[in-house]
């Protein structure tokens, strides 16, 4: 056996829609993760609940890459139906694992393939027989741990972990899986060159999903009044609130310190949230592109009546329906502009699991000091899939509430500033003073509308005051600049070549930089977290000579963004965008940039 | 020196901006039995809280309780502020107010979900039949038959708000007519004491665009073709229960939640309001014979709230402190451990 790999290579299980795959899936990443090898794992799913052909990739990277990849190394068919497709995947020189039920000829001789006895196995493993289809899938976790020196002890606990520690699943899938690595310890040769070794590469990290770092970093920014509506893939970051909240935050009497509603729709949805938020309580709803289209209407309210709430996105393809399984970019710009009439949000892009609990703390403290709708953009690559991350940190600054005015403080404010306006800028920074419903003093309360008002919050139609109220809206999306949490920039020696990107791309770009080195080209990359821009963004546009803007999206809606921020420099912005469906890959941005460039 | 009640507010305490409704509106003398409800039961303004969606019902509650909140929301969208702001602070009283078309068009959805919660408010639907802010166009309330100027004449199925009350298992039905101030008053009182979504669907004629006395609408209508179902009254909790001296059968006491009685006399027939079954059944015998039945017509005093549902803590969510909100350092090792 000559060039033995190790630690590179990517692992693709092909299998059916709704056979409990995912949890064969997530076993063989945790082991890997648990053994110090850099991993990660994506999930392509239809938008199905049972019966379709779906594929979950392993991809390990002894560098550190985790982002997708379209090569296959290692296949694995379990599926008759995506069998052909699967064994066509295979990278010339790799290893094709397939279940012997499936009688297809296998016409390539440049790859190992081996077959696996499931129905034997499982049979001979003593599975009382209703449970047997049940754990089929555990045949290949036993056969690929044997095949490429998985250490059984790592997959013993991730299952653990997956199953609670609840003894018995975890011993009847043990049993099939230590018998499926003895039958191929037995039955197979290994003639292939791929092997997995120990490494110390994910030493103090963890394996987080997203919408779960969202959920807990909500909790720990004090989350009170959920509006919800379900809808792939934004659901399980209210489903993780469900499971965490009562543990973290029943309240001294034993009573609920929080409200989950599960709305009518997503109008409602965003109703309950913005109702909760004016009268003081921390409140956000979670949806995907579908429901922030219904929210437009209120968005465009709470904006104007200046109500602190989150809304995070999950983004999935689109329009309408379009691809409701796929990850995408492609409401960037939705965010920014959602309402009638000039509305302009603020909006958060995290970047990582640990980046979406950060956010989902400090997007109240925004919220409250901006008094203004705050969207945080995941996505479902991001939201759904497991990633390694830096363990959660506790947040590092006490909760902002902003300037809001309770008895005392109402009182005391009126001796410094005299009357109290709702909307009145005393400060000069855009953001007033507010009140909240449940304030008993008088003359602290106001009535909150959509419709024209004056600093006072009566009713006005009055063309001056009206432009008052937005300039000063516009004065406080600028003081925000000094809020949101600001780009990272990494720059190469040397390097006159930029890019920019947000979100999960982050990975790919980071792979692809060094991909590009390779190819002779240095390039800077500033990682955006958060609109409106800041000045470090305009400065990197203005040292570099060439920015590619990198997102996936079709129309390059944040290149379109920075180039009406930036007109003089916006001929340096080059949009660099695939959007169909699947998360980026280094190879195909190396091959944009390198393509672009000439031109 | 002007009247003062048992927290030592004038009515004028209660009053808010100088109305621009049209002179005569129904919307106008529901809002004086809104004061003078909550006036005579002794509410701090402040403790109270106003709702709307948009319509000329909607911008109603500019023109009284100046020194409470409000939020005049979305077209049809008020139940779900409401809802959301009643959650945040548990302690205050709701109340709401729509239209017809806010309520059971654009809302419908909103409105049905509400009761469903049974979300603690009062919520008024003033009901003209028409669109009143934009002009008089049909609503979902109008009657077959019903021509309005500009508009085609109505030939679609009236919806019944009591009705679709009744099916979203509301817990407090009522119906009214706004030019029975008495009755509105004392069923905004019961209402305001109800531990639950409390309906009052009260007609409310647009002077405007639809008050000409066929139209089911208008006050000439109303007065022509009300029908009471009882005689009622309201009897505070802590106020002493007056024993009278009444026939048997021609009087019941319902027991509201916080102790509170609504004591119903007889008028022609007997008719008992938590009877489910007789409440959809009066319902529909009143839309047959093309009457105004107005009264209580169904309550449950005793189905949990959407707070006592949701298990909420004592101290309303908005009065909590950080501590309280924010779990404490020690737990975060946990958490991470969790994720794997
Ligand atoms: C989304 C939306 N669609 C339409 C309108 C226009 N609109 C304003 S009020 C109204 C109807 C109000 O009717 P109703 O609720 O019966 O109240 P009324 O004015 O009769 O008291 C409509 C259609 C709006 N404000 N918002
Ligand atoms: S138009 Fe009709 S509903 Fe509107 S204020 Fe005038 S009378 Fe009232």
């Amino acid at each position: 056996m000559t060039d033995k790999v190790t630690n590179d290579f990517s692992i693709t299980v092909g299998t059916e829609n709704g056979s409990g795959s995912q949890t064969s899936n997530l076993t063989i990443l945790r082991a890997l993760f648990k053994m110090g090898v850099p991993v990660s794992g994506k999930n392509m799913f239809p938008s199905n609940i049972q019966g379709l052909p779906t594929w979950y990739t392993i991809r390990l990277s002894k560098d550190g890459y985790t982002a997708r990849r379209d090569e296959h190394e290692i296949v694995v068919a379990m599926n008759a139906k995506s069998f052909e497709r699967d064994l066509k995947d295979v990278l010339p020189g790799g290893v094709f694992f397939y279940n012997d039920a499936i009688k297809m000829p296998i016409e390539r001789d440049d790859i190992t393939a081996y077959p696996m006895a499931v129905k034997q196995i499982i049979k001979e493993s003593g599975i009382s027989s209703n449970l047997r289809t049940m754990v089929s899938n555990m045949v290949y976790v036993g056969v690929v741990a044997q095949m490429l020196g998985i250490e059984i002890e790592k997959i013993k606990m991730a299952l653990d972990f997956h199953f609670k520690g609840k003894e018995k699943p975890v011993s009847i899938n043990m049993t099939v899986i230590e018998a499926s690595a003895k039958w191929a310890a037995e039955n197979l040769e290994k003639t292939d060159k791929f092997f997995v070794e120990p490494m110390d590469k994910t030493d103090g990290l963890i394996m987080a999903d997203g919408n779960a770092a969202a959920a807990l970093g909500s909790i720990y920014g004090g989350v009170q009044v959920v509006g919800w509506y379900p809808i792939t893939p934004a659901t399980s970051l209210v489903e993780k609130m469900n499971a965490y909240l009562p543990k973290l935050r029943t309240g001294k009497d034993g009573k609920a310190t929080y409200a989950i509603v599960q709305a009518e729709d997503e109008l409602a949805a965003v109703g309950i949230t913005i109702g909760g938020a004016w009268s003081g309580a921390r409140s956000m709803t979670s949806t995907s592109g579908a429901g922030i289209s219904l929210m437009g209407e209120f968005a465009g309210l709470a904006y104007f009546a200046e109500v602190p709430i989150v809304i995070w996105n999950i983004q999935r393809m689109g329009p309408s329906t379009g691809l409701p399984t796929r990850t995408s970019q492609g409401d960037l710009n939705q965010a920014v502009y959602l309402g009638h009439g000039d509305t302009k949000h603020i909006v958060l892009l995290p970047g990582s699991a640990s980046e979406c609990f950060e956010f989902g703390w400090k997007a109240f403290d925004l919220a409250e000091r901006m008094q203004t709708p705050i969207f945080v953009l995941s996505d479902l690559d991001l939201g759904q899939n497991q990633w390694i991350s830096e363990p959660f940190k506790y947040p590092d600054i006490p909760m902002d509430r902003g300037k809001v005015l309770w008895e005392d403080d109402f009182e005391a404010f009126e001796a410094k500033n005299g009357d109290w306006g709702r909307y009145k800028d005393v400060d000069g920074d855009g953001i007033p003073y507010r009140t909240v419903a449940g304030n008993r003093r008088v003359g602290s309360s106001y009535f909150a509308r959509g419709t024209g008002h004056d600093a006072y919050a009566n009713y006005s139609e009055d063309p001056d005051i009206w432009m008052e109220g937005m300039n000063r809206l516009n004065t406080k999306y600028k003081t925000a600049q000094q809020y949101v949490p600001d780009a990272i920039v990494d720059n190469m020696d040397g390097a006159s070549v930029g890019i920019i990107a947000y979100g999960s791309t982050d990975p790919a770009i980071a792979e692809a930089r060094d991909l590009l080195e390779a190819e002779g080209l240095k390039t800077n990359y500033l990682r955006l977290r958060a609109l409106p821009i800041t000045d470090t963004v305009r400065e990197f546009i203005k040292e570099n000579d060439v920015i590619f803007v990198v997102e996936m999206n079709h129309d390059g809606q944040l290149r379109e963004i920075l180039s009406v921020e930036t007109p003089a420099e916006s001929t340096k912005l080059i949009s660099s965008t695939l959007n169909n469906g699947l998360s980026l890959t280094a190879g195909w941005i190396r091959d944009d940039i390198l393509a672009k460039k000439e031109i | 020196m002007a009247a003062t009640n048992k927290i030592g507010l004038e009515k004028g305490d209660y009053k808010g901006a100088p109305t621009t409704l049209c002179q005569g509106c129904g919307h106008n003398s529901i809002l004086s039995q809104i004061i003078a409800a909550c006036y005579e039961m002794n509410m701090a303004p402040e403790d109270i809280v106003k709702f709307s969606g948009i319509g000329c019902s909607s911008k109603a509650p500019t023109y009284m309780l100046d020194r409470s909140f409000g939020f005049n929301g979305l077209h049809g969208r008020m139940p779900a502020i409401a809802t959301g702001a009643m959650l945040g602070d548990t302690t205050l009283t709701g109340i709401a107010m729509s239209g017809d078309g806010d309520s059971v068009s654009i809302g419908m959805g909103q409105f049905k979900h509400a009761m469903r919660r049974n979300i603690s408010m009062l919520y008024i639907i003033a009901n003209n039949g028409t669109y009143g802010l934009t002009k008089g166009q049909l609503s979902a309330t109008s009657e077959v038959g019903l021509t309005l100027k500009k508009q085609a004449t109505n030939a679609l199925q009236p919806i019944d708000i009591c009705v679709e009350a009744m099916a979203s298992n509301a817990t407090f039905v009522a119906r009214s007519f706004a030019g029975d101030p008495k009755q509105v008053k004392t069923l905004i009182k019961a209402a305001l004491r109800h531990n639950g979504t409390a309906i009052l669907d009260i007609i409310s004629p647009c002077v405007t665009f639809n008050n000409a006395d066929s139209s089911y609408h208008s006050y000439g209508w109303g007065r022509e073709n009300k029908n009471p179902i009882h005689d009622l009254s309201f009897i505070p909790a802590r106020d002493e229960i007056m024993i009278e001296d009444y026939e048997e059968g021609t009087m019941q006491d319902v027991a509201m939640h916080d102790g509170s009685v609504i004591r119903l006399k007889k008028l022609e027939r007997d008719y008992d309001p938590t009877n489910r079954m007789a409440a959809v059944q009066i319902l529909e015998e009143s839309s047959a014979n093309k009457q105004l039945l107005t009264g209580l017509i169904y309550i449950d005093p005793n189905r949990p709230s959407f707070v006592n549902t949701l298990d909420l803590s004592e101290t309303p969510l908005n009065r909590m402190t950080d501590e309280e909100l924010r779990p404490g350092p020690e737990t975060i090792n946990d958490i991470n451990v969790a994720m794997f």
